[in-house]
């Protein structure tokens, strides 16, 4: 996956103690009736941050972005914005703006009117105003198409005029719901540099929605990943692939296999889980201290495991399986390997071409991968 | 498509004679020569000369033409606003109440509205004239009004008043500057919907009009009364033409909205 050209001194407020949070969710909960959205929920998004929102559909993402917007009010809990409770400013106060899911675009306005609406409830100078909306026009190239009416453009087209007029205002805090779900996928990685562009030039905080992992991969300062109201792990991309909090976000994110057995420690931070009768035990490492005889979750990702014909010897880890299928797909394949009763997805790159790979289906060959490949979860 | 067969031609047919053969043969005779009404003398248009000359008759009609004006426009401005709070302030206490109680105008007996109306303008010591049939007319048009805007206000995207309060609007900016351009046809269609109702109103204004303020259906009725006489007809002949151009404009413009619409929401969607 690509990863973004970060400025040289790393960027991690969030460790930092003495930062204050721009946004400050405090036991937020909000209920629709009997329903209940958002859980309990607390969380800290810093200035200047690229914060994704990851999460099956309804799990409450766009709830969330509402109640930063306005548009809600929690139930339960408070939200600060720069150290001040915003749970009682209407949306027209807040330096906030928001591009919504919909687009919510003015039918009656044509697309220069619409970026240029937010604009002149400000107190900008006329002549600023066109400026400001000839770059918003560039920056997401509808220049021929100022002057058409929403139903006159593609529904990408669309997408970006509800971007830009988002933009236009140049907020403190700019959340985006899904803003590129509509896009190919070309226009939609040029948008997201853009986008990380425009956050380093202007250091606007962005709340983004997504859908799409890859994309919140790329852009984000730290993924939040969501389920049913609550908050599953919030951590920067890298920490959320490598080490998933629990077997829910091993599992949202990517692919990943889970395998359940019973730990014993062998000393240290190594442990021995024992997974299936007929195999091997698998030494892994675990950096939190398990129960005697805990029942775990090892979670390894596909690319950490090697497929070989003959039996590896410099791996602590090695299991006998039986190829079921073999996904290929192009640049990399992914084998389906039977092992113990449980099907192990391998992921292999095709250095060689296809005629000269060295295993079919239905051969027995090895799996094996180190003892710090995949994580431990007890949850 | 279905073939059009001899029955349907055939149903077609005495169903439209038995809506508009009465007004035909009204207007044919509105251009007839003779002062006999049932005796066709041959073709002339002094009926309609005559008519410019009657005092009675102008006057009656520049008291219906204010009337209507100023109850549309009145209607047109309550209703709006009650639709709007229908649709849009969610749940308070007697909303179901309230949103019953609006519609309830719309199939109650226009004898028992004159009727309630006439004695609270005695109760309250207000004179008889053009004020109480404007009122009159507004109390059962705004209902009217306000069922055309609220079914449009019930499609209508309520994001994007969100986002026009997200772009700094206050609540009344964004009414004005996003809400009511994009329900514009229907709060003009409803407009046109009162003025007609008001036009061709009789009952009502019978029990709220005073000596001086005489409406049009109400001096036809009163004529009528007397004998039917070719002025008349040209008269009413002229008030279907107008209640006609407003009917058939309002739902004109409320299906060209729809179309249009309905062209946006399939092109969003797509
Ligand atoms: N106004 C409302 N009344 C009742 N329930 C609501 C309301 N708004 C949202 N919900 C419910 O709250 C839950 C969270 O909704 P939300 O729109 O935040 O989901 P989401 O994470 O944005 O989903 P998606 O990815 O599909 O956009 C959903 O189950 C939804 O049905
Ligand atoms: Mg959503």
């Amino acid at each position: 996956m690509a990863t973004p050209a970060k400025t040289p001194t790393v960027f991690a407020p969030w460790e930092d103690a003495a930062e204050t949070p721009l946004i400050r969710f405090r036991n937020v909960t909000k209920r629709f009736g009997e329903f209940t959205a958002i859980d309990a929920l607390d969380l800290d998004i810093y200035e200047k941050e690229f914060f994704a929102l990851l999460g099956p559909s309804g799990c409450g993402k766009t709830t969330l972005m509402r109640m930063l917007a306005g548009f809600e009010t929690p139930t339960e809990g408070e939200i600060t914005l720069a150290g001040k409770n915003i749970v009682s400013v209407p949306p027209n106060k807040r330096p906030v703006n928001m591009m919504f899911q919909s687009y919510a675009l003015f039918p009656h306005l044509s697309v220069w009117d619409n970026i240029a609406f937010g604009l002149r409830r400000s107190d900008m100078p006329k002549d600023e105003i066109g400026q400001r909306v000839e770059e918003m026009l560039r920056l997401t190239r509808l220049e021929k198409f100022a002057r058409r009416k929403p139903h006159q453009i593609s529904g990408g087209q669309r997408q970006r005029v509800a971007l830009a007029r988002s933009l236009a205002k140049a907020p403190k805090l700019l959340l985006l719901d899904e803003p590129l779900g509509a896009l190919d996928k070309k226009l939609r990685h040029e948008t997201q540099f853009e986008l990380m562009d425009i956050q380093e030039k202007t250091g606007t905080t962005f709340v983004i929605v997504t859908h799409d992992q890859e994309e919140a991969m790329t852009v984000a300062s730290r993924v939040a990943v969501m389920d049913h109201g609550k908050l599953m792990q919030v951590a920067t991309p890298a920490r959320i692939y490598e080490n998933p909090a629990n077997v829910y976000v091993a599992d949202f994110i990517g692919e990943v296999n889970i395998i359940e057995g019973n730990a014993t420690a062998t000393g240290g931070e190594c442990y021995d889980i024992a997974w299936a009768e007929s195999q091997p035990v698998i030494h892994a490492q675990s950096s939190e201290p398990l129960a005697a005889d805990a029942r775990v979750s090892f979670a390894i990702r596909p690319e950490k495991i090697n497929v070989t014909a003959e039996e590896p010897t410099d791996r602590p880890n090695k299991m006998r399986g039986r190829i079921h299928d073999i996904a290929y797909l192009g640049n990399i394949s992914t084998y389906h390997v039977e092992v113990g009763g449980q099907i192990i997805k391998a992921q292999m790159t095709n250095s060689r071409r296809l005629a000269r790979r060295s295993f079919t289906w239905e051969d027995e060959v090895w799996l094996s991968f180190t003892d710090t490949a995949g994580v431990v979860l007890t949850s | 498509m279905r073939r059009f067969s001899w029955f349907n031609a055939t149903s077609l047919t005495l169903g439209f004679a038995f809506l508009y053969f009465p007004m035909v043969i009204l207007v044919i005779y509105s251009f007839n020569e003779s002062k006999l009404v049932t005796v066709w003398a041959g073709f002339s248009t002094k009926w309609y000369g005559e008519l410019l000359q009657n005092e009675a008759f102008l006057d009656a009609a520049w008291v219906t033409v204010r009337v209507a004006v100023m109850s549309s426009t009145i209607a047109t401005l309550l209703g709006t606003m009650a639709a709007y709070t229908l649709v849009r302030a969610g749940r308070f206490p007697g909303r179901t109440l309230f949103s019953g109680m609006i519609y309830a105008p719309l199939v109650m007996p226009e004898v028992i509205t004159g009727l309630s109306l006439l004695l609270l303008f005695i109760a309250i010591g207000l004179d008889r004239g053009v004020t109480t049939i404007v009122l009159a007319h507004t109390t059962f048009s705004m209902c009217y009004v306000s069922v055309v805007v609220s079914s449009r206000l019930m499609s209508f995207d309520r994001s994007l008043e969100e986002a026009a309060l997200d772009l700094g609007c206050t609540p009344w900016d964004a009414f004005r500057s996003v809400t009511l351009p994009i329900i514009a046809p229907a709060v003009i269609s409803g407009w046109l919907l009162a003025f007609t109702l008001s036009l061709d109103d009789l009952v009502i204004a019978s029990f709220t009009s005073g000596p001086s303020s005489t409406t049009l259906p109400i001096k036809i009725f009163s004529a009528v009364r007397l004998g039917v006489s070719p002025e008349i007809n040209a008269l009413s002949t002229i008030m279907i033409g107008i209640v006609a151009v407003g009917v058939i404009s309002a739902s004109l413009i409320s299906k060209r909205a729809a179309i249009q619409r309905e062209r946006e929401e399939r092109q969003a969607a797509g």
